[in-house]
């Protein structure tokens, strides 16, 4: 049976770590296996631990709104390191203003959760995803 | 409090309503929940009366504001003699912008000034330093050296107002600039008014500024007291923060319990050191959170100012009764604000900003609706500090002491606040085998405080989810509405500009006596000598906080928290 | 990914390839049997080490530092934590212990080429490691890591399944101040290769090493006891660690004071552990432990086949089974017939 894996990121240099060890929390409760960093990683640190531990899902939390520089680079660290963001679902988490939604998900970002998410929802947009970007990125590989 | 005849005869009473009255009334429809519980799960009853308070002592327990145990204030006039200092804290980039800032509110009549830095500063980083990129003067003011304080004083005469700087590893470095400063402006140290955070202890349990271990962290704090006190009598030396513990999704008793505990290590290892308690005392203050439930914000303000007064006078022997006083700043809590609905924030704000009131704050910062999320708007500032200000001259609250006193249910819900929080300082006195201060270091090592307060944020989570808890907008009440969140933008130059200012400065200063002042930090640090001298002659050299830092974390090096979800 | 792109990544030194391979191989995916087969020659260069102890004695900093030391000495390290996962819902809180927060030289771990860090869950499993946590090892040992770090549960429980899997086992464990010294119990005083007592400053660091150094040399005389006795076999068979305490001889395990967090006796520890590794060839231990090792792995992987070959419904498996409970067949005669039939006809 193969297990989902989560990498809860913490990224930047503000402390404020409560909403992830608690989204962390749950979603081991919903029986995926999850990878925390801790605080104050770069996102070289995520892209490689997300590499290693073939993470099937990358949420990224963040507070300090740098996302816009701070989650492209991680995605970019990720095909760096080899890894495929393509297979990668990728989450963000934090403060974003809805005008720049789109703008994310440009750049690759498949979920964004404000704070009030019920995390219910976001157990459910991952279990959905996973599959789903698995079945597009190997379409897209046999085309 | 009542005499045992009239007791009796309430007990009774009591039984009678709840058989005849109470009973076929609940037949009829029950109540809305099964059970009541305020944020620390504490169960609370349909009705309190006298009964449930008859083992307190009015005079033993309760007593006149300015009287000890202070349950009621620690000034006999409290409000009616001068209302809470209304204290918002707020930050800009560089430290021009602050100090043209600064002067727009002095001549506005403002005296007390507040200071948000950065936080590479806050971490104690330099602007050049590769993990700053990105960070420099974002949440705050970037300070580097001297120069940055000599610009961000500039023409504002440190005699007439007092300082308030939230930061707290490279406190020390901070206070021993604002002395510079003063030397320069000609103004006697013994003048000089403000406060340093300064409290690391909170930092290992919930906020995570971290940069040296935590026993190196307490000896440099416990230097700044004994530093301090002989050289600057009128700063407040550390500001005890349950703020960030509750934040971090502590229980109101946990924050209490902490906060008050964290107290007791910051006066043990004073007293270890050979400082005169009376004179430290009065140069501690405190800073709390106020949440939503109203009594029980209310209950554990009144329950802290007692058990600290308890504390001063019969654990630690303070003679002087000022030293007994419990002082705090309180800020509204911004993790209850939400980003959905964001106007219902500013009702949030005015319940918790009534608790701080009616608990006896010695300041207050009302939280912006917008505040949690963004950049503050102009408008949502201007509310916020409206919000006090209707408190204050509309309201009536301050009119009297403690106005809530001798309610049966605040009464007894602050004597429970207490019996709680008791407990668990009694635990953590057990783990540091009857030293509180061992015991928080023992409760940091093995992440007591941390599992404490993650399981706490998680359980509150968990009953939110589940609808038992209503956040309204949010789990209840919601709307389609597209969320506008104004993010802090960063200006690139500001970065510039200041790696710029700090190359200058170190390519204008004296590199030797830069040199000698650092290699005397080391020295002090590696003979247990007292560091804040040398830091003093460090910074008046031009030695920038990311030098002096590396100093310390060289001797010391630095802490690696154990990640605990 | 497809096999071979996996194994000739493997063999390239592609660590999303390496990545895959393991949540291939932990998931029991046919792929990851393949690509199993197809790296195993590559497989026995590595030093595999265990590392396992009670909570909070500081394994996790150990292994930091170990990481540390061994990359100064220009070795490439794999490492593999194991956490416990919950059998019932499978969730998993995985690496964490490994990772810390904050600023300093140990962020290096993360993006050091040299190394490769993998959380495994245990999934519920019992005695410290995941299920396939020894396939894991070996397709880091055909990747060309030099040492592999396992870094058990520590759970609490008698953690003795890291013997399985290790060249070396490391017990970790605090001075202990009581009379009631916890090691005792727990069956790990049997497995170490090397004992560490971690955390030496907060004191009676050095009764714990007097004891524990007490301790394994009655090991020594038991074992020469035992010896004699007719009884030996048998209980070499039964817990497998007279065989072990026999073959011990000329390693006596040497015990190793630290203070992690400082990096106070790494150097030492990181001595030890080569040390062992030394011994093990020189005196040949090594070809028998992993010839010990490897009967097991192989009768396991015997049972594995068999049973799925029955469960799948070969050999009437399921018929037979309806005659047991009838009563038309026992069950001894019932298992002697179809292993007689897979023998002949499989």
């Amino acid at each position: 049976m193969r297990k989902i894996r989560v990498l809860v990121a913490k990224v930047g240099l503000d402390g404020h770590d409560r909403g992830a060890k608690v989204v962390a929390r749950f979603l081991r409760d919903a029986g995926f296996e999850v990878i925390y960093t801790g605080l104050h990683r770069t996102p070289q640190e995520v892209a490689m631990a997300a590499v290693q531990e073939d993470a099937d899902v990358v949420g990224i939390s963040l507070h300090s709104g740098a996302h816009m520089t701070l989650v492209p680079k991680v995605i970019n660290y990720i095909k760096e390191y080899g890894g495929d963001p393509d297979e990668i679902v990728i989450l963000v988490g934090g403060i974003i203003p809805e005008d720049e939604f789109d703008e994310l998900k440009a750049k690759g970002v498949d979920g964004i959760f404000i704070p009030g998410t019920p995390i219910a929802e976001i157990v459910e947009f991952i279990k959905e995803m996973v599959p789903k970007k698995k079945e597009k990125a190997r379409l897209k590989k046999t085309a | 409090m009542f005499d045992e005849e009239k007791l009796k005869e309430i007990k009774e009473k009591r039984q009678e309503w709840e058989k005849s009255c109470l009973e076929p009334f609940m037949k009829k429809g029950g109540e809305r929940q099964e059970k009541f519980e305020n944020l620390s799960w504490v169960e609370i009853k349909n009705v309190y009366d006298p009964a449930d308070i008859a083992h307190l002592d009015y005079i033993r327990d309760i007593n006149y504001p300015g009287e000890y145990p202070f349950t009621r204030g620690v000034y006999p006039t409290m409000y009616r003699g001068r209302l809470w200092t209304m204290r918002q804290f707020s930050g800009f980039g560089t430290a021009e912008d602050t100090n043209e800032r600064w002067k727009l509110l002095l001549k506005e009549g403002q005296t007390g000034l507040s200071t948000a830095f950065d936080f590479p500063t806050l971490m104690g980083l330099d602007s050049d330093d590769p993990l700053s990129d990105g960070e420099v003067g974002k949440v705050g003011v970037a300070i580097d050296t001297l120069k940055d304080f000599e610009i961000l004083f500039d023409g504002i005469p440190l005699d007439k107002v007092s300082t308030s700087f939230t930061i707290n590893p490279p406190a020390g470095i901070i206070l021993a600039m604002y002395v510079a400063i003063g030397d320069m402006q000609g103004v006697p140290r013994e003048q000089l008014r403000g406060t340093i955070q300064n409290d690391m202890l909170k930092e290992f349990h919930a906020q995570n500024t971290l940069v040296l271990p935590p026993e190196p962290s307490i000896k440099i704090i416990t230097d700044i007291f004994e530093w301090g006190v002989e050289v600057v009598p009128k700063f407040n030396l550390i500001s005890i923060s349950g703020y960030h513990i509750r934040e971090a999704g502590s229980t109101a008793v946990q924050e209490l319990a902490f906060t008050i505990a964290d107290g007791m290590a910051y006066v043990e290892a004073a007293i270890e050191r050979g400082i005169d308690i009376d004179k430290l005392a009065p140069q501690l203050s405190f800073f709390f959170n106020s949440h939503n439930n109203f009594f029980e914000e209310i209950a554990k303000f009144r329950a802290a100012r007692r058990m600290w007064a308890k504390i001063m006078r019969d654990e630690y022997g303070a003679k002087n009764p000022r030293s007994w006083w419990l002082k705090f700043h309180t800020q509204t809590a911004g993790c209850s604000l939400t980003a959905q609905q964001p106007l219902n924030n500013i009702v949030r704000t005015t319940i918790q900003a009534m608790a701080a009131v009616i608990g006896g704050t010695q300041s207050l910062h009302t939280n912006s609706f917008d505040e949690a999320w963004a950049l503050p708007s102009e408008e949502a500032v201007r509310v916020a500090l409206r919000t006090q200000q209707i408190i204050a001259f509309e309201s009536g609250i301050p009119d009297t002491i403690d106005p809530l006193a001798g309610s049966y249910y605040v009464e007894w819900l602050t004597d429970k606040m207490e019996k709680l929080a008791w407990n668990y300082i009694e635990r953590i006195r057990k783990m540091g085998e009857g030293s509180v201060l061992r015991g928080v270091l023992q409760g940091i090592e093995t992440g007591f405080f941390i599992k404490e307060i993650s399981n706490a944020a998680a359980s509150f989570q968990r009953e939110v989810e589940e609808g038992k808890r209503i956040i309204v907008g949010v789990n209840k009440y919601t709307i389609e509405e597209q969320l506008k969140i104004p993010i802090l933008k960063v200006d690139p130059e500001v970065q510039r500009k200041q790696i710029e200012r700090l190359k200058k400065v170190k390519a204008e200063r004296d590199n030797k006596a830069v040199k000698d002042a650092l290699d005397w930090i080391r020295n002090a640090s590696e003979n247990n000598e007292n560091v804040m001298p040398a830091i003093l002659e460090a910074v008046k050299a031009y030695a920038s906080v990311g030098e002096i830092m590396g100093v310390l974390k060289e001797v010391y090096g630095t802490y690696k928290k154990p990640i605990i979800i | 990914m497809e096999v071979e792109e996996i194994v000739e990544g493997i063999f390239g030194g592609n660590k999303r390839a390496l990545a895959r391979a393991i949540t291939y191989v932990e998931n029991d995916y046919p792929e990851g049997k393949e690509v199993l087969k197809r790296i195993y020659n590559k497989t026995g260069k590595a030093h595999i080490v265990g590392l396992t102890g009670f909570p909070g004695v500081g394994k996790s900093t150990i292994v930091s530092k170990l990481t540390q030391e061994f990359r100064k000495r220009d070795k490439k390290v794999g490492i593999i934590a194991v956490d416990p996962g919950s059998p019932f819902t499978g969730g998993a809180l995985l690496g964490d212990r490994l990772r810390m927060d904050g600023f300093d030289s140990s962020k290096q771990l993360w993006v050091d080429p040299g190394i490769f860090f993998r959380s495994m869950s245990s999934r519920g499993r019992a005695g410290g490691l995941a299920a396939k946590t020894g396939d894991v090892a070996r397709l880091m040992d055909a990747f060309g890591f030099d040492v592999i770090l396992i870094e058990t549960v520590g759970a609490g429980q008698s953690e003795v399944d890291i013997i399985e899997v290790a060249d070396t086992s490391i017990v970790i464990m605090m001075p202990e101040t009581g009379d009631d010294i916890q090691i005792n119990k727990a069956g790990i005083l049997e497995i170490g290769d090397i004992y560490v007592v971690n955390k030496a400053d907060l004191g009676g660091a050095e009764k714990t090493e007097k004891w524990l150094k007490a301790m394994l040399m009655m090991d020594q005389e038991a074992v020469s006891l035992l010896e004699k006795t007719t009884h030996a076999d048998e209980m070499a068979v039964e817990s497998g660690r007279i065989y072990e305490l026999l073959h011990k001889k000329g390693w006596i395990p040497p015990v190793i004071i630290t203070i992690a967090e400082r990096g106070e006796g790494i150097k030492e520890l990181a001595d030890a552990i080569e040390d062992h590794f030394e011994f093990l060839k020189s005196s040949n231990l090594i070809v028998e432990r992993r010839k010990k090792r490897m009967s097991k792995e192989l009768f396991d992987l015997i049972m594995d086949e068999i049973k799925r070959e029955l469960t799948a419904g070969k050999f009437n498996y399921k018929e037979i089974i309806e005659k047991v409970v009838s009563n038309e067949l026992d069950p001894h005669t019932a298992a002697e017939k179809l292993v007689k039939e897979m023998l002949t006809k499989g």
